[in-house]
């Protein structure tokens, strides 16, 4: 495992290419394209303002580089490092923006969700639509680019909008039984539409790609209801993660519950594996001790290392009681993620905030709770194999595979909370975001993860 | 006596008390006895009943015997007085009368006897009721008290019940209306959201006027130059063919991923039914025999073998390849039945199993549960009969017990306790037997033993009689001449050297004999008579001749 140079950056925006040959990343205004393995600055771009969100196109071609507070869009070519496209959304403002899937269309939503408008940059057409919902997760593309569903509001009633993403024809408009829509989700074989309500209500509903309504589940009333919401790869599953602390799994034909994964405070089933971090502080031989200290040895010196230990089953997890007079408590599952071979499933239930629950999915049992000793700040599933990455705000990062589970120390200089990471489109690498800096995380591939192990 | 007296006293108050007691005290000693009779029995009686002065005396004899006569006659019997001859007593109706009156009192005093007894048995009869009566009366007392404690136990608890009741409604009560509350609030949120939404919205249809209307310069798209698109199509326009295009698309794509799954449904529905035609065969491949069975004990087996039949012709004409609907009901039929035979055939595998367990368990010497189950069940079936029978037994015996003592079972009870008498006296008897006969086996022994001796005893005297003959002989032999006084003297007390003795002394003797041969009788009488004579005299004589003295000598030593 090897670790690059830490590397200044902005706002977490650092970005590996979709296909993975470069890596951006801002500095204020300023966006950098490396080559993704060696990281050699291959272009440099300079924006009129501070970026704030940045997304690489489909093919890899186009960089947009969005400054909200300015509403406006820069485009960048990598083909052609001279062209340039700005996007003026003017008094409207901007608050979002996004690449079509084809790579030559942006979407940007106005202030106060007003409108859509899908800048093109093969044609000088400009189409917009209008009364989109200011919600959660309101527009979808499907996984093949092909189709885009558009949660709107009118006359205080939702709607969806499928659009053709080719011609942006409208193909389909219905409404939909909800409150309060607050979430749309495509299937990953892009056929069925998951619509999911408010908080303020447990109810999700399923959409064919046509319109129809296929199915509606509601697991129970008055409480709060849907936290999050994940498809498995092979769309046979939708994983319902509510604030009652459980998730609860529907299968792709019935469309009714098959399971329901709990996640209480004890792990009892001793069949569970518990990884608890455990930290230690290395032995330092007085001897070898110098004045002054070379900057390795202080580093290491005052730094604590990190390793996984199994622990006894039964064991208390620790536990954080919500504030129940708060809106948008602390509890209930908010982070959800299926393994890429739909084997494993990772959630996070947000009132028990440093374990992550690693669930068979073909047992449909819990397999593994990792329990770190800082909050979970981000956990990201390797895009080839059941891998799974987390950070805890610190300056380590953690993998789990079904093999055993370690725990890595980012070698670097200077303190490095990491809050974000994401995952190189091989699976080779990640790139590591803490508030200030970035590192790419590169993994052998003949490395296999030392089970239970530190490194 | 006494009752006899109370009864009679009534009867003479009338009279004189003097007389009364005269009567009483003559009523009970002398009713029946004449004159002269009761002049001899008079002071005995005086004297039995001392304190009595007597009724009779010389002068007023004949007052009383007719005063005692009109008694009779009041008393229904006949006169005492012969009717022919005026004032002279009849003997016999006297003896008679007295005779009645003694019978008459026999038979009162066992009356009074039974009354006495019944009285008793009534007293402890009436005791034992009342003691009865009592410890009932103590029962209800006590159930009424606890009868008492366990309404107000009930009513403590109804009222708590309704207490509860009410705190339940209330709850309720509170839960509706908290739910109301809710619900009511929600409409209002609903409400004030939608009307807050639309006032939204008027302000976005404004902001947009405003925003968008003002031909904002600013919204614009600087472009170097526009590139090609990723698949190098250009943008078509849009006309109702791209939308039905589209459409067809759309279609194309639900219907690829309806063709999908089916597919991924039908190759599991093969592989299912390869599993399903796999444990079918093998099924049947284990179930040949139960097959049989269960053909021919149900009743409705034709049917079924023939449904069967068919569906084997089916699996021979590969029937896995038809759609499911045509066969449906006939494969999961018979495939329910065979499941059904083979959950059967593993139940009794299983039973098997289990009792030669338990069988190996038990080493086969102990009974299995089931069968030790049923045998005690059975076993206590029988105690309870039996119980219930001494019950009845019981009840019965108390039953006859209880009622008022009727003759028949006095008697039944007499004769049980004759034939716990007889058998005891039985039993004594066995003893008795068995002592007289150890007694008569002990006295055959001792005659046994007599006789024995007896025939000792006549050995000898045979000995010596041989012995005697002998010394006779040879005493006879040498003194010829002297006289046959000492020759008897030998034969002592054997009648067989007697008899035979004569022959040999007539063979010795013989001009003796043959002169005195029809008086043969007398002088052998007189030769015994001699002979114990002088044997009494030889032997009392101690000192006489030396050989008679010898021969003592030898009788000494042969006894």
């Amino acid at each position: 495992m090897n670790f690059s140079e830490l590397l200044k950056l902005s706002g977490l925006l650092g970005r590996f290419s979709p296909d993975g040959r470069c890596l951006a990343s801002c500095m204020q205004y300023r966006l950098a394209v490396r080559d993704a393995s060696s990281l050699q600055v291959l272009h440099l771009y300079t924006c009129l303002d501070q970026i704030q969100y940045i997304e690489w196109s489909s093919d890899s071609l186009f960089i947009l580089c969005a400054m909200y507070k300015r509403g406006i869009v820069q485009v960048w070519s990598l083909e052609q490092p001279g062209w340039h496209c700005k996007i003026d959304e003017g008094s409207a403002g901007l608050v979002a923006s996004c690449w079509s899937p084809d790579g030559r269309h942006i979407l940007n939503t106005t202030e106060f969700h007003l409108r859509i408008t899908v800048w093109s940059l093969c044609t000088k057409s400009v189409l917009y639509i209008k009364y989109p919902k200011a919600c959660q997760q309101g527009i979808a593309f499907t996984k093949d680019g092909r189709y885009m569903a558009v949660a709107e509001r009118r006359d205080c009633k939702d709607f969806i909008s499928i659009f053709v993403c080719s011609d942006w024809q409208l193909l389909r408009h219905f409404d939909t039984e909800t409150q309060d829509l607050c979430g749309i989700e495509w299937a990953p074989n892009g056929c069925v539409l998951a619509v999911w309500d408010t908080c303020l209500e447990y109810k999700i509903l399923l959409y064919s790609l046509d319109g129809r309504l296929l199915s509606t589940y509601q697991a129970y009333e008055w409480s709060l209801g849907i936290k999050s919401v994940a498809w498995s790869p092979s769309s046979q599953f939708l994983a319902i993660g509510s604030y009652d602390e459980k998730v609860r799994i529907l299968n792709h034909v019935t469309w009714k519950k098959i399971t329901e994964f709990e996640h209480p405070a004890t792990v009892v089933n001793t069949k569970t594996i518990v990884y608890k971090e455990v930290e230690k502080s290395p032995s330092v031989e007085t001897e070898r001790l110098s004045f002054p200290p070379t900057r390795a040895l202080a580093s290491s010196l005052f730094s604590t290392q990190s390793k996984y230990a199994i622990s006894e089953v039964p064991l208390s997890l620790h536990y954080v009681k919500p504030a129940a007079d708060r809106p948008n408590p602390k509890v209930g599952i908010g982070m959800l993620a299926f393994s890429p071979d739909n084997c494993f499933l990772a959630t996070k239930n947000d009132n028990i905030p440093n374990a992550v629950w690693i669930w068979d999915i073909q047992k449909l049992k819990l397999s593994v709770v990792l329990e770190q000793l800082c909050a979970i700040q981000c956990f990201q599933w390797d895009p080839r194999q059941p891998r799974l990455a987390v950070c805890t705000g610190n300056s380590n990062v953690y993998l789990w595979s079904p093999a055993g589970c370690v725990s890595v120390q980012v070698p670097v200089e200077g303190d490095f909370p990491i809050v974000s990471l994401s995952w190189h489109s091989s699976g080779d690498a990640m790139v590591l975001l803490s508030k200030d800096n970035l590192c790419v995380c590169y993994l052998e591939r003949e490395e296999a993860v030392y089970p239970n192990s530190s490194v | 006596m006494g009752d006899w007296k109370t009864i009679t006293v009534p009867v003479l108050s009338s009279d004189s008390k003097n007389i009364f007691e005269y009567t009483s005290d003559k009523s009970i000693s002398s009713l029946s006895m004449n004159s002269q009779v009761l002049r001899l029995s008079l002071p005995s009686a005086k004297n039995m009943h001392g304190f009595f002065s007597a009724f009779c005396t010389e002068e007023n004899i004949e007052q009383s015997v007719s005063y005692l006569d009109r008694e009779l006659t009041t008393l229904g019997f006949p006169s005492i007085y012969a009717e022919s001859k005026g004032k002279e007593l009849n003997l016999v109706s006297v003896i008679n009368c007295m005779n009645e009156l003694l019978v008459l009192q026999h038979k009162n005093l066992r009356a009074q006897e039974e009354v006495e007894m019944q009285h008793l048995k009534l007293g402890s009869d009436m005791d034992h009721l009342q003691n009865c009566y009592a410890k009932l009366k103590e029962q209800l007392e006590l159930s009424k008290r606890e009868i008492v404690g366990l309404q107000e136990r009930d009513r403590q608890l109804q009222n708590k019940n309704r207490n509860l009741h009410q705190l339940l409604k209330n709850e309720k009560d509170e839960v509706q209306k908290l739910q109301n509350i809710i619900s009511s609030r929600a409409t209002q949120y609903n409400h004030d959201m939608k009307r807050k939404e639309r006032e939204y919205n008027k302000l976005k249809e404004r902001l947009h006027q405003l925003v968008m209307n003002k031909k904002d310069k600013k919204i614009a798209m600087e472009v170097l130059n526009y590139v090609g698109r990723a698949d190098g199509k250009r943008g078509a326009w849009r006309t109702d063919k791209t939308e039905a295009r589209n459409e067809e698309e759309m279609y194309k794509v639900l219907l690829s991923d309806y063709e999908q799954r089916q597919k991924q449904l039908l190759v599991e529905n093969a592989e299912l039914k390869k599993v399903l035609q796999q444990m079918k065969k093998e099924i049947i491949s284990l179930l040949p025999p139960q097959k049989q069975k269960l053909k021919e004990r149900s009743e409705d087996g034709p049917v079924l073998s023939d449904l069967e039949e068919d569906i084997g012709e089916l699996n021979k004409e590969n029937m896995w390849e038809l759609s499911c609907e045509t066969v449906r009901e006939q494969l999961t039929n018979s495939i329910r039945k065979q499941w059904r035979m083979l959950k059967n055939h593993v139940e009794k595998l299983d039973n098997q199993v289990s009792r030669v367990h338990s069988g190996a368990l038990n080493e086969e010497d102990v009974i299995s549960r089931e069968d030790h189950e049923m045998e005690t069940e059975k076993l206590e079936l029988e105690i309870q009969q039996c119980k219930e029978m001494i019950k009845t037994q019981q009840q019965l015996l108390q039953q006859q017990l209880m009622c008022p003592c009727d003759d028949d079972t006095t008697v039944l009870l007499q004769d049980c306790y004759l034939l716990e008498e007889r058998e005891r006296l039985q039993e004594e008897w066995r003893l008795f037997r068995e002592q007289r006969k150890n007694f008569e086996k002990e006295r055959r022994s001792f005659t046994e033993a007599a006789i024995r001796l007896g025939l000792e005893r006549k050995a000898f005297e045979e000995d010596r009689g041989a012995w005697l003959k002998q010394q006779f002989l040879s005493i006879s032999t040498d003194y010829k001449h002297s006289e046959n006084v000492t020759t008897p003297s030998a034969f002592l007390g054997s009648s067989d050297q007697d008899n035979r003795l004569p022959k040999s002394t007539s063979q010795q003797r013989k001009p003796h004999c043959m002169l005195g041969g029809p008086v043969s009788a007398e002088p052998y009488q007189i030769s015994q008579y001699i002979a114990r004579n002088s044997s009494s005299a030889a032997l009392r004589k101690p000192a006489g001749d030396s050989k008679p003295n010898q021969w003592v000598e030898s009788d000494k030593e042969t006894e």
